[in-house]
């Protein structure tokens, strides 16, 4: 009798479990089955292409090679490397720079004013990304806003050429991505407790110590995740150099088009496109690796 | 001693007031940095002005040149195609956030209710699309679909070109990720004693699911629609790779706009889409909070 229900319970159980397995199945395979086709493997023929030799009307020959990336070695690249990786540095910085203090006085006014005033800031970036690029269009370029406004105050005899260089990408650059530095950074900041502000003024810190000593330590989380989510984006970008950059200003990303759409080298592209990858990749995993460390130690 | 102090009292409060007009002063500038651009967007769709940014008075030809080829676009190309492009943003933005919601609030699901091996690895899988960029996403779909119909057609003899489906493949995979991570959050917040409650008072694992979780997490599924929705309709780059003769989204319509010459029409085609993601984010933030009070 006893045993008859042991039993019972058992297969019970048993039946449970593999329905539950069922369930988890069915949960996590059609995304899985299409990001690993639709995903993964494109990921994957990215890296076979990138060790095969060029076909004549672009694709590919199926021979093996190491040229390809022999190819990475010549300086011309470098340099679009370099101003890739210093424009998406300059533009962190700049979207730190106006993103701290913006966060901060959103995180600093009384709690019915917070809402409102993130929206006020998130707005814009509901507007589609070409639109916004291109409203810098019609204020930088010759015939533009700012350079009407200035001969029309006769400040300026000759146009100033202000579009299709380092400084418009920058500034596409920066607008584009400023809510991705000011959202982590809000985020940090509403969370910080202010009567710290009032116990470091009471023990005679004056407003500058208090910052350094207090502020910045206690939302540094906010400034590393909001620098990581401008960086990596700003390091790939593509639209924003092909409309305000021009020619001369070209990023990597516009390197890979090229080589995909204009000169029709797939296996170069591909090998660009590794490296952006790579480039990518490397400041994440130093970050988790910290935040598990920090996990670790705690 | 006493004039130390007041000295240092003076550095204090100097310090104080330099921060202040400093925190105020670079909000009001950033805000003028975020919506000067779009201001002057939306003015000089109505210049008559064609060359420059002189102003020459009031017009809407360049919204009726939109719609109806009517006055001087620059680019009678234009023409009709736009409502094309309207249209195949729609379906495919439509099609796309349909297929993701499913497919991640499933994964979302699983990630949060059940435990299992490689459950970092799947969570590594949803988090690649989103930080890789656009456009290795974009050449790497490229390579893919050239490669698979390249091989199609050497087995059947059908030839497979880049179109529609091609794009909303690609939405798809992408916006997975980002329901995902949304869904997510919202079941997070969700106390798992109610979904036992339920249980425990003899529903079966689908009357609880359909019943209380999904009413529970239902405004975080919404939330990620409405995300997939708008990075859909957002998306050119992953489009401009996947597309084909014939499948031009509003993006792609407008990216070729620019490139083909700067004329007011683009100014108002700008001033059109900015007022309709104006009125779709407000919708949904009155329905959330109609939801909220509920």
């Amino acid at each position: 009798m006893f045993d008859r229900i042991q039993t019972h319970w058992q297969t019970h159980l048993a039946t449970a479990t593999n329905r539950r397995r069922l369930n988890l199945a069915v949960l996590v395979i059609p995304a899985t089955i299409w990001l690993f086709f639709f995903f993964v493997l494109p990921l994957l023929m990215v890296l076979l292409y990138s060790v095969l030799e060029r076909g004549i009307y672009g694709g590919v020959n199926w021979q093996f090679t190491l040229s390809n990336y022999q190819r990475l070695l010549n300086p011309i690249y470098w340099g679009v490397l370099g101003r890739s990786l210093w424009l998406a540095l300059f533009t962190t910085v700049a979207c730190l720079l106006i993103g701290y203090p913006l966060a901060f006085f959103i995180a600093s006014r009384p709690p019915q004013w917070r809402n409102t005033l993130l929206l006020l800031v998130i707005i814009p970036f509901w507007t589609n990304f070409l639109v916004r690029i291109y409203a810098w269009i019609i204020i930088l370029r010759r015939e533009g806003v700012i350079n009407v406004l200035l001969s029309s105050l006769n400040l300026i005899d000759q146009p100033l050429d202000l579009l299709f260089n380092s400084f418009a990408v920058t500034i596409g650059l920066v607008y584009g991505y400023l809510p991705f530095m000011i959202l982590p950074l809000y985020a940090t900041i509403e969370r910080f407790d202010f009567s710290l502000l009032d116990a470091s003024q009471d023990l005679g810190a004056n407003d500058l110590k208090t910052f350094v000593r207090i502020v910045l330590p206690l939302t540094l989380r906010g400034i590393v995740a909001g620098c990581l989510l401008v960086f990596i984006p700003a390091v790939g970008e593509f639209i924003t150099p092909d409309i305000l950059g021009g020619a001369k200003t070209i990023m990597m990303g516009n390197l890979v088009q090229n080589q995909f759409l204009g000169a029709r080298h797939w296996p170069f592209g591909s090998v660009l496109s590794i490296v952006m990858i790579v480039i990518v990749l490397i400041p994440i995993l130093i970050y988790f690796r910290i935040a598990d460390e920090k996990l670790k130690a705690n | 001693m006493r004039r130390a102090l007041t000295l240092q009292h003076r550095w204090d409060l100097a310090i104080r007031l330099l921060g202040r007009v400093g925190l105020w002063g670079i909000t009001l500038a950033a805000l003028m940095f975020l919506y000067l651009p779009i201001a002057i967007l939306v003015i000089y769709s109505f210049n008559r002005s064609r060359l420059n940014a002189v102003w020459r008075g009031f017009t809407l030809d360049w919204y009726r040149s939109l719609f109806a080829g009517i006055g001087e676009t620059g680019a009678d190309v234009i023409t009709g195609q736009i409502w094309d492009a309207l249209f195949n943003s729609l379906w495919v933005g439509g099609i796309a956030t349909l297929v993701a919601t499913v497919f991640g609030t499933m994964v979302a699901l699983a990630l949060e209710r059940f435990k299992f091996r490689r459950k970092t690895a799947l969570e590594a899988l949803l988090f690649l699309p989103i930080i890789i960029p656009d456009i290795t996403m974009g050449i790497s779909l490229l390579v893919f679909f050239s490669l698979v119909f390249q091989l199609v057609q050497t087995v059947t003899g059908v030839r497979l070109v880049l179109g529609l489906p091609t794009v909303i493949i690609g939405h798809i995979a992408f916006n997975i990720s980002y329901v995902a991570v949304t869904v997510r959050s919202r079941i997070a917040e969700l106390d798992p004693a109610l979904e036992e409650a339920a249980q425990d008072l003899g529903a079966n694992e689908w009357r609880t699911f359909y019943r209380v979780t999904l009413p529970l997490i239902f405004p975080g599924i919404l939330s990620g629609a409405l995300l997939a929705f708008t990075l859909s309709l957002d998306d050119f780059v992953i489009t401009f790779f996947t597309a084909g003769v014939g499948s031009t989204t509003l993006p792609v319509f407008v990216y070729g706009m620019i490139k083909l010459s700067v004329t007011p029409a683009i100014n108002a085609i700008s001033t059109l889409m900015l007022m309709a993601s104006f009125l779709i984010v407000l919708t949904s933030l009155a329905l959330q909070r109609r939801s909220l009070r509920l």
